[in-house]
């Protein structure tokens, strides 16, 4: 866990780009995709889930299991859940006028 | 580096790509639904190759994957079967909310990895401190991630009914959230600087648990949509703190990119209400107002039409434009809305839909639900686009919308003002389904109800609009 400088100083780098990706990502969207942006943005973020899957493999008390695994759980729903209800959305924006499903 | 560490970053960087395409391919209709996929691949690629690979890239890990492999399938498992199950079987009604709650689960995981690292570099180096801006990580990803979780589980429960969805105060409210704030930063500066305890680290998590709670509950329902796309943001900052903490690139790029876009979400949001930000976190919209309306000054002056009557009106007009508003989706009225337009168009009148930025309770939603009942996308027009027909417009059939409409934003001294409002009162005539007589969700009373040309159609929107129908398929 000890960072060089050199180490943090990339992730600095990383972090104010991606900042920067991500404004520019979403300042075009129509409003009519303000919703399934949302829920496609909070998928993302499930990739906490590695997280806990990483603290889970050096978990090694009770409570760290114990802990680690409601981490697993939680990351898992906000992963399978995100992407499943993002897609559920834009399945309706897909189709044309004058198709009937 | 080993040729392992190697391609471990390289799978970062991966996924990192797929998720900035996730978000890009989201800014179009066309290739939104490819954009999502994608996403997901690049996220089952992450965890696959985490799953399988992770022993090998951290040799000090102990006991290592392997001995807990069981933590991640059946946590994966677990957590997978109830998101899949809640994201396939939530009615399209209930979006906002479901959306809150998987933030908040996002939140919740990003806390707890906070906390399960804490004790573990507590533990490995007991009584010294950890490096600076190790820690400084750790705590931002605790109390960002508990912030999330609990203000997640607040704006759902007032979505869903279980906690009054009206802003609920008390008197000294902020200057609790302030002596929670000040207490979070002294005990955060004293577990980075002074000594690493673990009851006060914890102690630390909890009142962040509480300040989500304390800093949600005075916000109203209506406002429930900004809430959740800011604690979205959230969510994404606690996730790039964790990455930061783990020294993993993907998260601190996914969550920096949510983080980011989250806000910028937030923003759009609040300008299509014309209010910042500040107000909507801070000035408890709609508390006042409710006993004003509730006052049966102009009540008698509503005028009532029966359904036979509006469908008539509707059946010989050249113009009729919907107006949607959250009552729609909450009576599932969606289908025979769609019925109703086909009769109307094959009776030769055009017919078209009014759609508010933000009426529903998140942007778009309305979009949501038409498409879902098939109504065809070019007859959803935004409010720029349409605002200037409504004087052409033989009757503006309002239902279950109120706030949008509200002719008071036009005026000063409104809570509202200064919101942009779909111009229904200048139609030659306005029909309003409203299922009762009392305010919209912002609580404030709606002059276009007793407006002349306005006659009200009281009851549930599905019963009501399936009653048009009928009127019509007669007329």
């Amino acid at each position: 866990m000890e960072l060089s400088a050199f180490e943090l100083l990339s992730a600095l780098f990383i972090l104010v780009l991606a900042a920067f990706v991500g404004y520019e990502v979403v300042s075009k969207v129509p409003t009519m995709l303000h919703t399934p942006l949302m829920s496609g943005a909070n998928a993302v973020h499930g990739v906490i889930v590695v997280g806990a899957m990483l603290v889970a493999a050096t978990a090694d008390t009770p409570i760290a299991i114990g802990l680690a695994l409601l981490a697993v759980i939680l990351g898992t729903i906000n992963v399978v859940g995100g992407f499943t209800v993002t897609d559920r959305m834009l399945e309706m924006f897909k189709r044309r006028p004058g198709d009937r499903g | 580096m080993t040729t392992l560490e190697i391609l471990t970053m390289l799978v970062w960087l991966a996924a990192s790509v797929t998720f900035i395409i996730a978000l890009k391919f989201l800014a179009s209709p066309k290739t939104a639904r490819t954009g999502n996929l994608l996403g997901a691949a690049g996220m089952a690629l992450i965890v696959l190759w985490t799953f399988f690979t992770h022993d090998a890239t951290d040799p000090t890990a102990t006991p290592g994957m392997f001995g807990n492999w069981w933590i991640i399938v059946v946590g994966g498992v677990v957590g997978g079967a109830i998101g899949w199950f809640a994201a396939k079987r939530v009615a399209m009604t209930a979006m906002p909310q479901m959306v809150a709650i998987f933030n908040g689960a996002g939140g919740g995981a990003a806390a707890l990895v906070a906390v399960v690292e804490f004790l573990r570099d507590t533990e490995t180096n007991p009584g010294e401190l950890l490096p600076l801006a190790f820690i400084v990580a750790t705590l931002l990803g605790a109390i960002i991630g508990s912030v999330s979780l609990t203000g997640s589980i607040v704006a759902w429960g007032k979505l869903q009914g279980f906690v009054a969805s009206r802003p609920v105060s008390y008197p000294g409210s902020q200057i609790v959230s302030g002596i929670l704030v000040v207490a979070l930063i002294a005990l955060g500066v004293y577990v980075a600087a002074i000594e690493p305890s673990v009851p006060l680290f914890l102690l630390f998590v909890v009142l962040a648990l509480v300040l989500g709670v304390q800093l949600t509950m005075p916000i109203g329902g209506a406002d429930m949509p900004v809430v959740i796309s800011l604690l979205n943001s959230y969510t994404g900052i606690a996730v790039a703190a964790t990455g930061f903490v783990l020294s993993n690139y993907a998260l601190l790029i996914a969550g920096t990119l949510v983080g980011a876009s989250g806000a910028i979400l937030t923003q759009l949001m609040c300008r299509a209400m014309n209010r910042s930000l500040f107000n909507v976190l801070f000035a408890g919209f709609g508390t006042g107002g409710g006993e004003m309306a509730a006052g049966a000054a102009g009540e008698e002056q509503l005028r009532e039409i029966s359904a036979d009557d509006a469908a008539v009106l509707m059946a010989y007009g050249k113009r009729v434009v919907i107006v949607p508003g959250y009552g729609m989706a909450v009576a599932q009225a969606q289908g025979p809305v769609r019925e109703l337009m086909d009769l109307l168009l094959s009776k030769g009148v055009d017919v078209q839909f009014a759609i508010h930025p933000v009426a529903g309770r998140m942007p778009g939603h309305m979009n949501v639900l038409l498409a879902e009942a098939n109504v065809p996308y070019d007859r959803l027009k935004e409010m720029d686009e349409i605002n200037d027909d409504f004087a052409d417009t033989d009757v503006a059939l309002v239902i279950g919308a109120n706030d949008v409409v509200n002719p008071l934003a036009r005026e000063e001294g409104s809570p509202i003002s200064g919101m942009p409002i779909l111009n229904v009162d200048q139609a030659q005539n306005v029909i309003v389904l409203k299922r009762g007589r009392g305010t919209g969700f912002a609580g404030i009373p709606n002059p276009l109800f007793s407006n002349e040309r306005t006659k009200m159609l009281f009851g549930d929107a599905k019963p009501s609009v399936e009653q048009l129908v009928a009127g019509v398929k007669q007329a």
